[in-house]
């Protein structure tokens, strides 16, 4: 097995400002393998961007090591670490005031000298990065000319142009709509196939992050961090234990998340293929129970282009749902 | 940019109390005799001083107000809003008074008082600059922030008023005077020590210049691309800090320059980079001042009317401009 590119052991996080010492997590033993996408899942306040601050360096660990590339993480220099780790955070960049380009050859100071002058190598690096993330286009264009999925991309294009082999991102994809979420985890998801840099970001979206990660590190208060492959934490139970409520249940059969709204009344049906999926899905949605056919059950057939709920026509799922409620 | 502040720059010494014939200026600035030595007195004992004082001090404080504005994220900030140059009148005050003298013949006693007064000025300053950033550490709001700055300076202010109740008469008279700002200060022996004390704080605010930009991501970014930034805020307060005691103790506490300028600056080159932004606001502060120091020498009256009176004026509306069109513009910087 690989020597992983990062390693947490027993390592405490939390915040040391605060009188006594306000530890957010403890006891965390974690690995980031090196070129592979792994996302940081967890409940609210169970202290993703705590870790992800505490691995980039911005506060320091309570117990505990993180070893970066075999060494401490804090022996390494300001200097070094710069070009080691780049970041990607939820903090507002404050000036609007500058060119796409501008900010992504900031990405260039961990090292351009005292003026932080560019050399044509560095304006290499700026343009690769750019066209890496797709937006050579935007390069003169101003921040405040950007939607919120685009300026994420600028930042994560900063952090290419940084040139570090690992990129931190805390909650990369939040506020964006779906579109824009799924192309932001495509990108890392290239990044770290085409480019070898190894990823890792927490999010909130459970279901693109089973689809699309190496690995999952999964996060709650008061547990053990957990660590494998989506598959793995799906079938050995972690991802339901660690996120079930009542309501929600993680469906082993198709990998996402489904609403728990059950009133117990039963149906049945003979459908197959598309029309047999989204009307279970429907159905589920509304809180029936979808039962093999039995006497006395409202039993969903179909026949040319239209259901029929024993024997009564149902144009189109809003009938059904509207017959069977009746 | 460049040549409208030389244009200024002549100006500001052709005119005042005794008009002097542009042509007269032009040639004695060439090096040239003009004959007339009452002119030449006028010229290289009063005006030429004061004209250069204001370039520097608009530059000072421009510049200063650039450097606060990005530490502090705050469209804001700049060192008499924040309460530094109250601080920095508070040291002034507490100097003169202890000291048992008069403004007046404290800056008399030549470089040695002028030292101790930039001496304590700065103390002030620094003291202010650095309850501020204290306080910025630990308040995250930068609204809270401003209101702390503004409450300081009150009570800076209201110290001087005491201070100034137990001084002489005509002591708390020239302390009101001084408070008014005034560019003529600094006369020509003062000259070369303002000179390089002012230049030393614009060369090492120009060596900031990486720091600087980095700042503008917020920061963590900035610290995750090796930007030192207790070194950083350390080294900007300083140099702002010097800048304003500086200006402060010379000049007294000259109003929205500092805050005005980096704005204007902002408006005119559409750019958040420093690298455009600071030497502009550094050549367009020493207008503004040349400009404010012209207007107080209104034509049609024969007195010199406070140069506190006429920098609002100009500074006043421009910020009032620049929040309102806020929305338009997204974020200040």
């Amino acid at each position: 097995m690989n020597k992983p590119i990062i390693e947490l052991q027993n390592l405490s996080i939390g915040y040391l400002d605060h009188r006594p010492h306000k530890v957010v997590h403890a006891g965390m033993n974690l690995q980031l393998q090196r070129g592979e996408l792994t996302c940081l899942l967890g409940t609210n306040g169970a202290g993703k961007s705590t870790l992800i601050k505490t691995l980039a360096g911005f506060q320091p660990a309570l117990a505990g090591h993180i070893l970066l590339e075999g060494k401490q993480l804090r022996s390494y220099s300001r200097k070094t670490l710069a070009r080691l780790q780049g970041v990607v955070l939820t903090d507002p960049v404050l000036s609007d005031n500058l060119t796409v380009y501008e900010l992504v050859s900031f990405g260039r100071y961990a090292y351009t000298g005292f003026f932080g002058r560019l050399t044509a190598a560095d304006h290499r690096a700026v343009e690769e990065a750019l066209t890496c993330i797709g937006i050579p286009h935007f390069a003169s264009r101003h921040l405040h000319q950007l939607s919120d999925g685009e300026r994420q991309k600028v930042m994560i294009a900063k952090a290419i142009a940084q040139g570090t082999s690992i990129i931190l991102l805390d909650e990369p994809t939040a506020f964006l709509d779906l579109p824009s979420r799924v192309e932001i985890m495509l990108l890392l998801r290239k990044l770290t196939v085409e480019q070898g840099i190894t990823v890792l970001l927490s999010t909130h979206d459970i279901d693109l992050a089973m689809q699309i990660s190496d690995k999952i590190w999964l996060m709650a208060k008061r547990r053990q961090t957990e660590c494998g492959t989506p598959e793995d934490l799906a079938l050995s139970g972690m991802i339901n234990s660690f996120f079930d409520k009542e309501a929600l249940a993680f469906d082993l059969h198709t990998g996402s998340f489904r609403l728990q709204v059950s009133s117990g009344d039963r149906v049945s049906h003979s459908l197959s293929g598309l029309p047999s999926f989204w009307v279970e899905k429907a159905l589920t949605r509304k809180g029936f129970r979808i039962v093999s056919p039995t006497p006395g059950v409202p039993h969903i057939t179909t026949s040319g282009s239209s259901f029929f709920i024993d024997q009564t026509p149902a144009a189109n799922v809003e009938e059904i749902l509207s017959q069977l409620r009746a | 940019m460049l040549s409208l502040t030389a244009v200024l720059f002549t100006l500001n010494i052709a005119y005042g109390s005794v008009t002097i014939p542009l042509s007269a200026v032009l040639e004695l600035l060439t090096g040239q005799d003009i004959g007339v030595s009452s002119w030449t007195q006028i010229i290289l004992e009063s005006r030429l001083p004061q004209a250069a004082t204001a370039l520097l001090t608009g530059a000072a404080l421009a510049v200063c107000g650039l450097l606060l504005q990005t530490l502090f994220q705050n469209p804001l900030a700049d060192p008499s809003i924040l309460g530094i140059s109250a601080g920095a009148n508070l040291g002034v005050a507490l100097v003169v008074f202890l000291s048992g003298g008069t403004l007046g013949n404290l800056a008399g006693l030549g470089a040695g008082g002028h030292f101790a007064l930039v001496i304590s000025a700065f103390a002030g300053a620094f003291v202010v600059l650095n309850i501020i950033l204290y306080m910025a550490g630990r308040l995250r709001s930068n609204l809270m922030l401003l209101i702390v700055g503004i409450m300081v300076g009150y009570l800076a202010s209201s110290f001087i008023t005491f201070i100034n109740f137990y001084s002489s008469a005509e002591n708390a008279f020239l302390f009101m005077l001084w408070g008014m700002g005034d560019f003529s200060g600094v006369t020509r022996q003062h000259l070369p020590f303002y000179l390089i004390v002012v230049s030393v704080g614009l060369v090492a605010a120009l060596l900031q210049l990486k720091p600087l930009n980095a700042l503008l991501m917020g920061e963590r970014y900035a610290s995750n691309l090796g930007i030192h930034i207790r070194r950083t805020r350390i080294t900007l307060l300083v140099i702002s800090g010097l800048l304003t005691a500086v200006t402060t103790a010379f000049c007294g506490p000259v109003s929205f320059i500092g805050l005005a300028v980096p704005h204007i600056a902002r408006l005119f080159l559409k750019t958040g980079n420093h690298k455009h932004l600071l030497p502009f606001s550094l050549v367009l502060g020493g207008a503004v001042a040349l400009l404010c120091n012209l207007l107080t020498t209104f034509p049609g009256h024969a007195g010199i009317l406070p140069l506190n009176a006429i920098t609002p004026l100009l500074g006043a509306p421009v910020v009032l401009y620049v929040l309102l069109s806020r929305k338009k513009m997204g974020n200040i910087h």
